[in-house]
């Protein structure tokens, strides 16, 4: 944020705040473990809004829930923030001592009023005035959101959205007060940071910038490319054109998790040759030319995570990998061996050390300390210097330290695919607690919560369209369809569905999904696309229970 | 939070309008209206901290629920968790722990028969008898009535007793005693069976026989049955008010500063110095502060402060003011138990009244102080007479006490400095601020100033509430009652409770003050002066006295829990002659128990319930002579 990848808080800061905001973000089920701190907030006294077009788990612990509808973040965003300026609540001093073109914000939001945000989003002018008053006036807030504002072909700018709040409200760069987007796992972050980003280096450094490439390349013995890669869109594209012929996959399944996944997977049987280094043999793997068998990082390997607070914490070796399986720097220093480069073996130490002579954001911190602390928040510069629980305090020195923060003033556009009188319903999709993305790693255990792949929708809806609470459906989307179980769930509305993409063997729902992509971060719009609910006809049922029967004889 | 409802449970139009008229119409679909605002609702929700800061409401709601139909239904608990945002495991953990909430479906109207001591003494056994041919065994019925067996209802001078709970149309509770079997039958019916509603209707002798002497020096009992209890200006005329005018003339640290020079201690059976309390609360820095009358009066034997809820209520009500006033508190609870219908009608009139005249609520007196009381009815819990347990009933938790220190004088109700007091210390705040501290302190002896209450029952002639200057004697307090009945001899005295201890006919000159009965190895308790003469089999009042225990303890702790239950086993063994290995054996065992209890559970209640068992193997020789089986 502000040119740095991460939050700017750490999740004590959640425990001591006044007020959160969970945006686009299920934590209750999708990041339990920060929404234990949100639990102690609320204890303490801070309140809590959700903004979710469902009202989850998270949005029945609100004070406030703002059920918007899909896609309309950025018409509610930049509505409070008006709605903030408009009643005089915007921390000028802030404004004014630390930001950048607040006047063409300003202007830019000036026809966002309540009314029309109304119109836009579904949420009542007062609900939203609410969040507006209680985000500004709160002495102390954390804005959270996670992929209900990613996940859609304007992510970069939702999110440009958001910041403009904390701008506005000085929400950010002080214990308590920051912006927070949580990750999806418990390393997006440390691999972020280590460099494994198309336009980065390790430590966040530009690819792009000539001197801070030199000194890459001075340490690493050998020329680094001068321009950012591809990310992962852009390589289906390629693969799509044929420029890309080669893939190397590590700890990934695009065979399973990418929108219009038919699309994906003949991309994929295209490629010349396909290499996957997991844990375990993922559908991506099955097609793969080569597999390497690689150690689960978090006890047979040693190294280190970064949780979405930047907190890089030690990881030990607790067994050794199973059979033939090999510790990923294992697998990767053969490879360089193989390709005739002998970096030796080094350890997990010796590569951190290295990386620690690189990056500033990592510097100061030695195993030796990251054991003795507990982990630390980078940026940690020095070895006897602190480490950062929140970022941004620069903003809040007069004068500020360092490049201003610019407003971005951004504009509402809706979903890609609108709905009509074809595919009439919105489909969003997300995740549960008890199952993590495609299955791969939690599919292999039983949980008493786990239920199998639904469509949940509105009971009116099930009324109007004579589906039954339990009723097998076929879900049809302008790229394709799936038989899947309907279920009924209040918490959405009328013409709102939701599926998971937990089962992909049993209900592929990412063919339905829309590979529409952010044209900065390359992430596809899985939350929003149109489909409709067929009732299955009686007679295909029966045949479909008849061969079920027969096959099972 | 994320309620996970009862499945297919809705609630009936009856409960949900007995909900709703205590809390108020629903806000949203999403708090259980049967109304979807259109669009509204759709995006968009209300609750967190606003609904939660409602969790108090809890208790009452279940009883609105209770009233409604006769139980808890998963249907109204429901309905309840949503309104209040409480899970619904967790609201019934709360319902289950309250002895008068059934769970079950049971037939609306039900007759709580008390079988404790006193009653068991006087017909309370034989009621039972009869309601089992009339109605069936305990807890069945014919859908349309039941009955239940009952600990203590606190109307032993008037034994038997028995407390009728209709709901439905008809919600009234009906506390008859003295009664027999056609009486019950006919309340159960719905028939007006004419309790006494108020003094003009008597002279206070049903309730304080000493009133019938004219020479007799009463303060706390001088208005029973003499002033009516349901007119504000009859208790302003008979001097009421006087003393919070007073208050209001010194100053609130004047009036601390007389009820400490008082010496008053708590009559609850703690004893602790009020105005020590007082203070601390006073000076404590955390606001808000409360004021709690602690009414759940449900030791066996005491019914000093029913009494003095139903024939004084305005005086409770000045004296919590007092409190209120020097404590730096706006809001206070007065906390009745649920079995008493009485005392909850007159406080809630008594209330109402006050504050139409400008007794409660805003600028009491004219004098720019601001207080307000609220009652909160118990649901048949003993343990919630413990004062931590009492805040936790309060705020809508189970009842289970709270780990002290903290002490409540700094984390209290609702984590706030706290004033807790039993109501018959509260009833004497008005004539120390009306005399002076000193002047009340030379009332009584040294360490036990001021007047006290005893509430006699069980085998004696007048039983009753009799009101003496610390000092008198056992011996004393029993002629003033009229002694045993003619022609038997007295066996042994239950003094100061359930949780106290069996005295001998030798003791009986022991001083009923604090020191008094403390050098004797005894304890005053609550004031119980149950005597037994030599009709009564005195094992099968301990069996009661432990199986009270064993149901009333909450659970909490194991000592208590398992402990209170290992009693009452090796004590029906005793009785039944068939103990494991000796009577010398089981003896032991018993001892050892409450060893561990006193030493290691949470509260009183584990602390005190072997003191009866154990004095009375002790001092009346019970189980000596008896031989071992096999």
């Amino acid at each position: 944020m502000f040119g740095a990848g991460g939050g700017t808080s750490s999740y004590r800061e959640a425990e001591e705040t006044d007020l959160i905001i969970l945006w686009g973000s299920n934590a209750r089920e999708t990041h339990p473990i920060y929404f234990l701190h949100v639990l102690k907030g609320i204890h303490n006294g801070a309140k809590l809004y959700v903004v979710d077009p469902r009202r989850t788990s998270s949005a029945q612990w609100a004070d406030g829930w703002l059920g918007l509808d899909v896609g309309s973040d950025i018409a509610l965003a930049n509505a409070v923030g008006r709605e903030i300026i408009a009643a005089g609540l915007e921390n000028r001093e802030f404004i004014e001592r630390s930001t950048l073109t607040f006047e063409e914000y300003k202007a830019s939001v000036e026809d966002y009023t309540l009314e029309y945000a109304e119109k836009e989003t579904g949420v009542p002018a007062e609900a939203i005035r609410e969040l507006a008053h209680a985000y500004a006036r709160a002495d102390r807030a954390q804005l959270c959101w996670t992929l209900g504002i990613t996940e859609h072909h304007n992510a970069v700018n939702n999110v440009l959205a958001l910041i403009n709040l904390a701008l506005l409200t000085g929400h950010v760069g002080r214990w308590g007060s920051g912006l927070c987007p949580l990750r999806g796992q418990n390393n997006v972050q440390g691999g972020g940071d280590m460099g494994a980003l198309p336009n980065k280096l390790p430590g966040g450094v530009d690819v792009e910038s000539d001197e801070d490439r030199a000194r890459f390349e001075n340490v690493y013995g050998s020329k680094l490319p001068a321009e950012a890669g591809w990310h992962l869109s852009e390589m289906f594209e390629a693969m799509e054109t044929g420029d890309m012929t080669a893939l190397y996959v590590v700890g990934e399944n695009p065979a399973q998790s990418e929108a219009d996944m038919e699309h994906a997977l003949h991309l994929l049987e295209g490629l010349d040759i396909l290499v996957v280094q997991d844990i375990f043999l993922t559908k991506t793997a099955e097609m793969a030319d080569v597999v390497f068998p690689a150690s689960a990082s978090w006890c047979e390997a040693d190294g280190t995570v970064t949780s979405s607070e930047r907190r890089v914490q030690l990881v030990r070796k607790a067994v050794d990998p199973p059979g033939e399986a090999r510790d990923d720097i294992w697998i990767l220093t053969e490879m360089a061996r193989r390709m005739g480069v002998n970096w030796e073996h080094p350890t997990a130490e010796e590569i951190w050390d290295e990386l620690r002579s690189l990056s500033d954001w990592h510097g100061g911190m030695s195993y030796e300390r990251l054991e003795a602390e507990k982990g630390l928040h980078w940026p940690c510069p020095t070895v006897d210097g602190p480490d950062s629980p929140f970022l941004h305090g620069r903003l809040w020195e007069d004068p500020p330290a360092g490049p201003l923060a610019p407003f971005h003033a951004v504009e509402h556009a809706p979903p890609i695919e609108a709905l009509d009188d074809e595919y009439p319903m919105r489909l969003t999709t997300g995740r549960r607690l008890e199952s993590f993305n495609t299955g791969v790693q939690s599919g292999g255990y039983r949980s008493p919560l786990r239920r199998d792949e639904t469509i949940d929708i509105h009971p009116e809806d099930g009324l109007r369209l004579g589906i039954a609470d339990g009723e097998m459906v076929r879900v049809v989307s302008r790229r394709g369809e799936v038989e899947v179980a309907a279920r009924y769930d209040g918490i959405l509305r009328p013409g709102l569905a939701f599926m998971t993409f937990h089962f992909p063997d049993d209900v592929a729902t990412n063919l339905l999904t829309i590979n529409a992509t952010d044209p900065k971060s390359g992430t596809a719009e899985f939350k929003a696309c149109a489909v409709r609910i067929e009732k299955i006809p009686a007679e295909a049922r029966r045949e479909a229970v008849a061969a079920a029967a027969g096959g099972g004889s | 939070m994320d309620l996970r409802l009862i499945q297919n449970a809705t609630p009936s139009e009856a409960e949900r309008q007995a909900i709703d008229e205590l809390l108020g119409p629903p806000e949203s679909a999403w708090r259980g209206s049967v109304q979807r605002r259109q669009g509204l609702d759709s995006h968009t929700s209300h609750g967190g901290h606003a609904l939660r800061r409602n969790r108090h409401m809890l208790l009452p709601a279940l009883h609105a629920v209770r009233d409604a139909t006769g139980y808890i239904s998963p249907g109204g608990l429901n309905y309840v968790c949503q309104r209040l945002d409480v899970p619904p495991a967790d609201a019934f953990g709360v319902a289950s722990f309250y002895a008068l909430f059934a769970l079950e479906e049971q037939p609306p109207v039900v007759a709580h028969v008390c079988d404790d001591i006193a009653c068991r003494l006087n017909g309370g056994l034989k009621l039972c008898q009869q309601l089992e041919e009339r109605l069936g065994p305990e807890g069945s019925g014919d859908g349309e009535m039941t009955w239940h067996r009952s600990p203590c209802l606190g109307l032993c001078d008037r034994a038997p007793a028995v407390l009728v709970q209709r709901a439905g149309t008809d919600v009234r509770d009906e506390a008859l005693a003295p009664t027999d079997i056609e009486t019950v039958l006919q309340s159960m019916a719905g028939e007006n069976v004419g309790e006494p509603r108020f003094a003009g209707e008597g002279d206070g002798s049903q309730w304080a026989p000493q009133t019938l002497d004219p020479d007799s020096d009463l303060y706390l009992l001088r208005r029973i049955g003499k002033v009516d209890p349901e007119n504000i200006d009859s208790y302003r005329a008979s001097g009421g008010y006087n003393a919070l005018r007073r208050a209001f003339d010194i100053g609130p640290d004047a009036v601390i500063r007389e009820i400490t020079d008082s010496k008053l201690v708590g009559r609850g059976g703690a004893a602790f110095p009020t105005g020590r309390k007082l203070g601390d609360v006073a000076r404590a820095p955390a606001r808000p502060h409360y004021v709690i009358c602690n009414a759940d009066e449900s030791e066996p034997g005491t019914f000093k402060d029913r009494v003095l809820m139903e024939g004084d209520p305005f005086a409770l009500i000045e004296s919590m003011t007092i409190a209120g006033y020097a404590a730096g508190a706006e809001q206070g609870y007065i906390y009745v138990r649920g079995e008493y219908p009485l005392s909850l009608e007159r406080m809630q009139n008594a209330i109402d009244v006050a504050r139409r005249r400008g007794f409660l609520g805003e600028d009491i007196m004219g004098e720019g102080y601001r207080f307000d009381l609220e009652i909160r009815r118990g649901a048949g819990a003993y343990i919630c007479g413990e004062e931590t347990s009492l805040f936790n009933s309060l705020e809508g938790f189970r009842g289970e006490p709270r780990a002290k220190p903290p002490y409540p004088t700094q984390v209290g109700l609702f984590g706030k400095p706290t004033v807790v007091n039993n109501v018959e210390t509260l009833m004497n705040f008005p004539r120390i601020v009306l005399e002076g501290g000193p002047a009340y302190a030379s009332i009584g002896t040294e360490n036990s100033t001021g007047t006290k209450l005893f509430c006699l029952s069980g085998s004696i002639q007048r039983p009753g509430i009799y009101e003496f200057p610390f000092g008198v004697t056992l011996r004393e307090v029993l002629d003033a009652a009229g002694g045993v009945p003619e022609g038997r001899e007295l066996r042994a005295v239950l003094l100061g409770g359930a949780a106290s201890s069996f005295v001998t006919p030798d003791e009986l000159d022991m001083e009923l003050t604090f020191e008094g009965t403390r050098a004797a190895g005894a304890a005053l308790g609550s004031a119980v002066i149950m005597p037994f003469d030599d009709t009564v089999d005195m094992t099968d009042i301990i069996l009661r006295i432990a199986a009270f225990f064993r149901d009333e303890s909450c659970g909490q702790c194991v000592p208590c829990r398992v402990g209170t239950v290992r009693q009452q086993e090796a004590l029906q063994r005793l009785v039944a002659g068939k103990t494991i290995g000796s009577v010398e054996d089981e003896i032991r065992l018993i001892d050892e128990v409450a060893q561990v209890m006193k030493d290691a559970s949470i509260c009183g209640l584990g602390h005190t319930a072997p003191i009866a068992v154990q004095s009375a193997i002790q001092k009346l020789h019970l189980f000596n002579g008896r031989s071992a089986t096999t």
